[in-house]
C-alpha cells in the first residue's frame, strides 16, 4: 500500500512573477551596501580606531560631575514637562479620533491624521523646528517632547477607549445621559488603567529622546555630550553616557514596577 | 430587602425630590391620564434580508406588568431597544409615554430616554467603579455635570438617594465594593438600583433574569414586579421563564412570525402551554438558530 504514495516535491515550482520579484528585491539589497559605501578598508580602519575611543574614554572622568548631575536632572525635568502638557492635550483630542466617541467621521479621520503626522515625523526633526520657532534651549525640548507625546499618547488612548465594553456606555445612554457623562462616567474609568500604562511608556519614551535633543540645541544633556566629544574630552563623554544610561534604566524599571502594581 | 426599605427609600426619595434634583422631563399632564403608556403600529423592521416584523401592532397600559415571550430571534429585544430608538425601525409610528418616539429630535430623545428605565440582559455596570457610583449614574438622566460622575463628588442629596437605591435592592452593606467583585445577582440588582435612581415611569428589562442562577433570577424579577407595583410605573420585560412571565406579570404577549400571535392576561395561562408554543423549545419550528 506504501507503493501508491505520491513523493511531495521538495520545492514547490517557482512562479515566474515570485521569482522576479525576489531577484529584485536581492538587487535592491546589494545596491544598498554597494551605495552606503560601507567596505572592509572601512571596518578594517574603523574597528581599530573604535577600540582606541573606547581605550580613550575609560576610566569615566569624575572632573564636573555636579554640572553634568544637574544637567541631567534638568534634561529630566524637561522630559516630565514635555510629557504632562503632551498628556493633558492628548485626551481630547483621542476622544475627538476615537470610533463611536467623535461627534463626526470627518473629525475622527482630521485628527487621526493629525496625530499619525505628530507621531510620523521623528523627534529630532520637530526639534529642529521648534529651535527655530522658539530659539535654542529647553522650551524646544519641552514642544517637542509634547508633540511627540501626543503622536503616541493621542493613538493608544483613542484605542484603549475604543475596547471599553459597549455595555456600561449604552445603559447610560439608555437613561438620557449626555455624551460628556458617558465619556467622563464610563470610558475613561473603563480605559483608566490603559491611559496609566500608557502614560508611563511615554514618560520612558520622552527620557529616552530627551538626553539627545541636545544634540541639535533643544536643552538638556545632549549640548554636554557634543561638547565633550567636540573637544575630545573622552573621559568625560563616557561619564555623561553613563548617566544617561543610570536615568533611562531608573525611569524604565520604575515605569515597569509602577504598571505591575496599578493593573 | 423589605417592604419597610422600600417605602424608607421613597421617603428618602420625596425629600430629595423637593431638592435642586427636581425631575427635568415633562410628566404627563394631570387632567389628561395616559391610559396607555406604549402605543405600537404597524412596525416594520428588517436586518439586511431577514424581516424581524411586519405589521406589528402593541399597546401598553399605563401601570400594567407586561411580559413579552417568544423564541430566540423573534425580535423581542429589538422591540424593546425601538421603544427608545436605540434600535431604529423601518415603518411604522411609536408612542411612548405620550411621545412620538420617531419624530423626536436629540434633546426631546433624552428627555423622553431619562424617563424609562432600562435593565439589559447583562448588567452593564462600570465594573471599575464602585456599586454607589454605578447608581449615582443613574441621576444623569436629570442631571450632568462632575457631580454625576463619581460618588465622591455627588451632591449629599444624591448620594442619600443612591443609597436608599441600594438598600432598595438589599445592598446598602456593598455600596464601596468594586462593581466587578460582585456576583452576577449583586451586580444586576445594582443595575436595578442605578434604574430606580432615574425614578422612572416606565420600566423595560431584557431578560434580566437570564445570566443569573434560578434564584437570584426569580430575586430580581419579583423586585421588578414590585418596584413596578409600588410606584404605579409601568413594567415591560422579556423572559424565558415561562413561570417568571406568568408570576410577575398582569398580561402576556407572545411573538412569533414578526407579529403578536398571544396576548393574554397572566391568571389564563399556564406554563406549560406557554412553554410548548412559546418557549426557546419552539426555536425549531420558527426555522431560526438555537
Ligand atoms: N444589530 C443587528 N444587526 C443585524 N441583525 C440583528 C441585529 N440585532 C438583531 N438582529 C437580528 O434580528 C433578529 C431579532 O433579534 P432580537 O435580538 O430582537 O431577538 P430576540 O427575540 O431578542 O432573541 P433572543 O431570545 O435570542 O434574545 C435576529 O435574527 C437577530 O439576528
Ligand atoms: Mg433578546
Amino acid at each position: 500500500m506504501s507503493s501508491t504514495l505520491i513523493t511531495p516535491p521538495r520545492f514547490e515550482r517557482p512562479n515566474p512573477i515570485a521569482f522576479a520579484i525576489a531577484l529584485a528585491v536581492g538587487a535592491f539589497v546589494v545596491s544598498s551596501f554597494l551605495n552606503s559605501g560601507l567596505g572592509l578598508d572601512q571596518l578594517a580602519r574603523g574597528v581599530p580606531a573604535l577600540g582606541r575611543i573606547l581605550g580613550q574614554m575609560l576610566p569615566p572622568s569624575l572632573e564636573g560631575i555636579d554640572r553634568i548631575l544637574w544637567s541631567l536632572f534638568g534634561t529630566f525635568q524637561m522630559a516630565v514637562a514635555g510629557v504632562v502638557l503632551g498628556l493633558v492635550l492628548s485626551l481630547p483630542l483621542a476622544v475627538l479620533a476615537a470610533n463611536r466617541l467623535s461627534p463626526h467621521p470627518f473629525v475622527r479621520s482630521s485628527v487621526r491624521t493629525l496625530i499619525a503626522f505628530f507621531r510620523t515625523v521623528p523627534d529630532l526633526v520637530w526639534a529642529l523646528i521648534f529651535v527655530i520657532a522658539v530659539g535654542l534651549g529647553p522650551p524646544a525640548g519641552v514642544l517637542t517632547i509634547m508633540i511627540d507625546t501626543i503622536g503616541f499618547a493621542g493613538r493608544f488612548f483613542a484605542e484603549a477607549m475604543e475596547e471599553t465594553d459597549d455595555g456600561s456606555r449604552e445603559a447610560l445612554s439608555a437613561i438620557g445621559a449626555t455624551r460628556t457623562g458617558l465619556i467622563f462616567s464610563s470610558v475613561f474609568p473603563a480605559a483608566m488603567p490603559s491611559f496609566i500604562a500608557t502614560s508611563l511608556f511615554c514618560l520612558e519614551k520622552a527620557t529616552r529622546s530627551s538626553v539627545v535633543l541636545g544634540l541639535v540645541g533643544a536643552g538638556g544633556i545632549g549640548v554636554e555630550l557634543k561638547v565633550a566629544f567636540d573637544l575630545f574630552d573622552y573621559q568625560i563623554a563616557s561619564t555623561i553616557i553613563l548617566v544617561i544610561f543610570a536615568l533611562v534604566v531608573i525611569v524604565e524599571q520604575a515605569g515597569a514596577y509602577l504598571r505591575n502594581r496599578l493593573i | 430587602m423589605t417592604v419597610e426599605l422600600l417605602e424608607t427609600m421613597t421617603e428618602a426619595e420625596r425629600s430629595a425630590a423637593s431638592g435642586a434634583f427636581a425631575p427635568t422631563g415633562p410628566s404627563p399632564e394631570p387632567g389628561n391620564p395616559a391610559v396607555h403608556a406604549a402605543e405600537l403600529r404597524g412596525l416594520a423592521k428588517k436586518f439586511g434580508e431577514r424581516q424581524v416584523w411586519d405589521g406589528l401592532d402593541l399597546d401598553i397600559r399605563a401601570g400594567e406588568a407586561l411580559a413579552i415571550i417568544g423564541a430566540n430571534g423573534t425580535g423581542k429585544s429589538t422591540l424593546l431597544r425601538a421603544l427608545v430608538r436605540l434600535t431604529e425601525v423601518d415603518a411604522g409610528s411609536i408612542s411612548l409615554l405620550g411621545q412620538p418616539v420617531r419624530d423626536l429630535d436629540r434633546r426631546g430623545l433624552r428627555q423622553l430616554r431619562s424617563r424609562v428605565g432600562f435593565v439589559f440582559q447583562r448588567h452593564n455596570l462600570v465594573g471599575r467603579l464602585s456599586a454607589l457610583t454605578n447608581v449615582v449614574h443613574g441621576v444623569q438622566s436629570r442631571a450632568s455635570g462632575p457631580r454625576t460622575w463619581l460618588q465622591s463628588l455627588a451632591r449629599a442629596e444624591v448620594r442619600g438617594e443612591a443609597l436608599g437605591c441600594l438598600e432598595a435592592v438589599g445592598l446598602a452593606d456593598r455600596a464601596l465594593q468594586q462593581a466587578q467583585s460582585l456576583s452576577g445577582g449583586q451586580s444586576q440588582r445594582v443595575a436595578v438600583a442605578r434604574m430606580l435612581m432615574q425614578r422612572p415611569e416606565l420600566i423595560i428589562a431584557d431578560e434580566p433574569d437570564a445570566s443569573l442562577d434560578p434564584v437570584a433570577g426569580a430575586e430580581v424579577m419579583r423586585l421588578l414586579f414590585r418596584i413596578g407595583r409600588e410606584r404605579g410605573a409601568t413594567l415591560v420585560f422579556v423572559s424565558h421563564h415561562m413561570e417568571h412571565a406568568v408570576r410577575f406579570s398582569d398580561r402576556i404577549v407572545g411573538l412569533r412570525d414578526g407579529r403578536v400571535d398571544l396576548d393574554t392576561a397572566s391568571t389564563r395561562v399556564d406554563v406549560e402551554t406557554l412553554r410548548a408554543f412559546f418557549g426557546p423549545e419552539s426555536a425549531a419550528s420558527t426555522g431560526e438558530k438555537a
